[in-house]
């Protein structure tokens, strides 16, 4: 089954292997901790939303600045649900909504309005319910995405403009969450969570669980986005980063498929956020400034771009190593990080996906060299 | 004939006021003008190629060939004027509707998708392929399959349809970029330069797969190469500066005082 597949994605595969049987061991035998499972499970779900933004600028060539929106979208559906569902009881609208604590605190109240005058804004009430919060969790950054691209690439808005235009979004979607007028708690963001579909998100089992579910998620999707860009789809994508001039004048529009994977990636982007909000504990505005956009460019570069598999490689690779240094040695991440993308753009230019496959390449030649 | 009888005659059979200049004539432009920063790289009052035709456009650089193309494809909205296909107006559409409309175009440095196979280059312009029930499937039916394989034997490129087309050389990118277009099947291909950069033996080639395309497609083929032009054996159209200058045999131009001061800059 492997034998035909390139190194890096056996990589992956392994690891994914790795991830379902031998993190488990390691747990249930007392290796690691449950914080460290949780932890990983945090970065499996980057590695989610990393997968769409290679996506886009991988497979497409269309570099996004704002995966990091699209992920705090997502994080934000599931945490109005998490918020809904969790805190102390006891404060209730006037319609007998529970106000969600996070809100309660921060609530801008209108000139003359007291305590008893907080209603829970119309806005929060569909995230009431965890399955219609899953679905807008990935159709919202979905909608806005293809919005954005629909306008963006039919008006041809290409290269280094879209991802200014991509940036600029991001920082206004961070003006937005930020102010408390809005009723999203402002910077403090959302926090209080207790329960997710009646499960206690401080117990090691729910851990463990949530843990799980976001490989399996991972898994999934690595497997849906690896059969589309098999498939001739997936060749028109490459085309559409080749020469998207010439694919027009045969007949395609390229605004077409970038939309489509825009807002695929988008999808990808929430469903990452809202596996990551329960196993973090809390949702900022801070995961939609400019660093977090840079950030997620900075993994897929550095795993290498247009392989799938160098987006999981990447999120992992990279937060493993900032997770390895903050605790030993946290001056020196900062440099770290801007070694390791100037390192791989000037030196691996495929990324850690490129250097696994030189790998094996070595080999062949040798082993070719010598029959 | 001098250029003002040409462009009056065209101007008789415009689709707009004659029926049978629709039904003959498959494309045909009107008072096209393409104006770039005040400077005028194409005015021609009216031209016009008839079905299954195989017109050769040559002219001195900068003659506005290549614009031409551009607005006939779409690439470039002419400043003014109309262009008119198979009778119909499509003067503004997009590249992609004109093209869908069957119009093909090769552009003059050979455009292909560096990253996929020859035979995925090939893959992407058969006609039908933009049909969205395709795009999930894995490969092309069997009956495409050997058309595809047909003409890249055709152009000597069969044994390379699994190499990424950046590993081809010039000469193969210049034939995969010829083959694509053939593939398509449009009603008009627009061929700009397909012998540049091309050897003597490959030029030969070209003008033969040209020439058996005229049976049942119409063919604007853009030249620089008088020898090339001489084996195609077709009507000529002489641009220069925009304009449209002669139009006739080659024979005929070469012999032409007006063609000869303007193309050979005398």
């Amino acid at each position: 089954m492997f034998k035909d597949k390139p190194n890096h994605e056996r990589c992956v595969w392994a690891l994914f292997l790795f991830g379902l049987v031998g993190i488990p061991a390691l747990y249930f035998s007392g290796a690691i901790s449950i914080d460290t499972v949780n932890m990983l499970g945090r970065y499996l779900a980057f590695a989610i939303a990393a997968i769409g933004l290679d996506l886009i600028w991988g497979y497409c060539g269309v570099l996004s600045l704002c995966q990091a929106l699209f992920f705090a979208l997502g994080g934000y559906a599931m945490g109005m649900y998490l918020a809904h569902h969790g805190g102390p009881e006891g404060i209730i609208d006037k319609d007998g909504w529970k106000l969600p604590a996070c809100l309660f605190v921060v609530y801008p109240y209108d000139v003359g309005e007291a305590p008893g005058d907080a209603m829970v804004p119309w806005f929060w009430k569909p995230f009431y319910n965890l399955p219609l919060t899953v679905l807008l969790g990935v159709a919202l950054p979905g909608a806005v995405a293809a919005v954005i691209g629909y306008f963006g690439f039919r008006s041809r808005v290409r290269g280094v403009y879209f991802a200014i235009l991509t940036q600029a979004i991001t920082v206004a979607g961070w003006l937005v969450f930020c102010m408390n007028n809005m009723k999203l708690c402002g910077t403090n963001g959302l926090t209080r969570f207790d329960k997710i579909a009646g499960f206690a998100l401080s117990s090691p089992s729910v851990k463990f669980g949530l843990y799980l579910l976001t490989l399996v998620c991972l898994i999934g999707v690595f497997c849906l986005c690896r059969f589309l860009v098999g498939t001739r789809l997936g060749r028109v994508l490459v085309a559409v980063r080749d020469d998207e001039t010439n694919l027009r004048f045969f007949g395609y529009k390229p605004y077409m498929f970038k939309m489509f994977v825009f807002a695929l990636a988008a999808a990808l982007g929430g469903l990452g956020g809202m596996l990551y909000t329960p196993q973090m504990g809390i949702f900022t505005p801070e995961y939609m400034t400019a660093k977090w956009s840079i950030l997620f460019v900075i993994w897929v570069a550095v795993g290498g771009r247009g392989t799938l598999s160098g987006a999981v490689l990447g999120a992992l690779g990279v937060n493993l190593v900032y997770n390895f240094l903050t605790t030993r040695w946290p001056e020196a991440w900062p440099f770290v990080q801007g070694l390791l993308f100037v390192g791989v753009v000037l030196l691996f230019p495929k990324g850690i996906a490129g250097l696994v496959d030189l790998i094996r390449f070595k080999r062949l030649a040798k082993r070719t060299s010598e029959a | 004939m001098n250029t003002t009888e040409l462009i009056a005659e065209y101007r008789e059979f415009s689709p707009r006021i004659n029926r049978i200049g629709a039904r003959d004539f498959l494309l045909f432009v009107e008072d096209l003008t393409a104006v770039f920063d005040g400077f005028k790289a194409v005015d021609i009052g009216a031209w016009g190629v008839k079905r299954n035709e195989l017109r050769v456009v040559i002219g001195p650089n900068g003659a506005g060939k290549t614009t031409l193309c551009d607005l006939v494809s779409g690439k470039t909205r002419p400043t003014t004027g109309t262009v008119f296909f198979e009778g119909d107006e499509i003067t503004n559409e997009l590249e992609a509707d004109i093209a869908l409309r069957g119009i093909g175009r090769k552009f003059q440095t050979p455009r292909v998708y560096d990253s996929l196979t020859t035979f995925e280059n090939m893959e992407l312009a058969l006609p039908g392929s933009r049909k969205v029930r395709r795009f999930f499937g894995r490969s092309a039916s069997r009956a495409e399959n050997e058309k595809i394989l047909q003409i890249l034997e055709r152009v000597r490129l069969k044994d390379d349809r699994h190499t990424e087309a950046k590993h081809l050389s010039h000469g193969q990118r210049q034939w995969l970029a010829i083959s694509m277009l053939i593939l398509s099947s449009p009603k008009l291909l627009l061929v700009d330069e397909p012998a540049a950069g091309l050897t003597d033996l490959e030029t030969e080639l070209t003008a033969e797969l040209l020439l058996e395309l005229k049976d049942e497609h119409t063919v604007i083929v853009i030249e620089h190469d008088m020898d090339f032009v001489r084996q195609l054996d077709s009507k000529v159209t002489v641009l220069n500066e925009g304009r449209i200058l002669a139009e006739g045999g080659i024979d005929e131009l070469t012999a032409n005082e007006e063609v000869i001061e303007a193309y050979l800059g005398r």
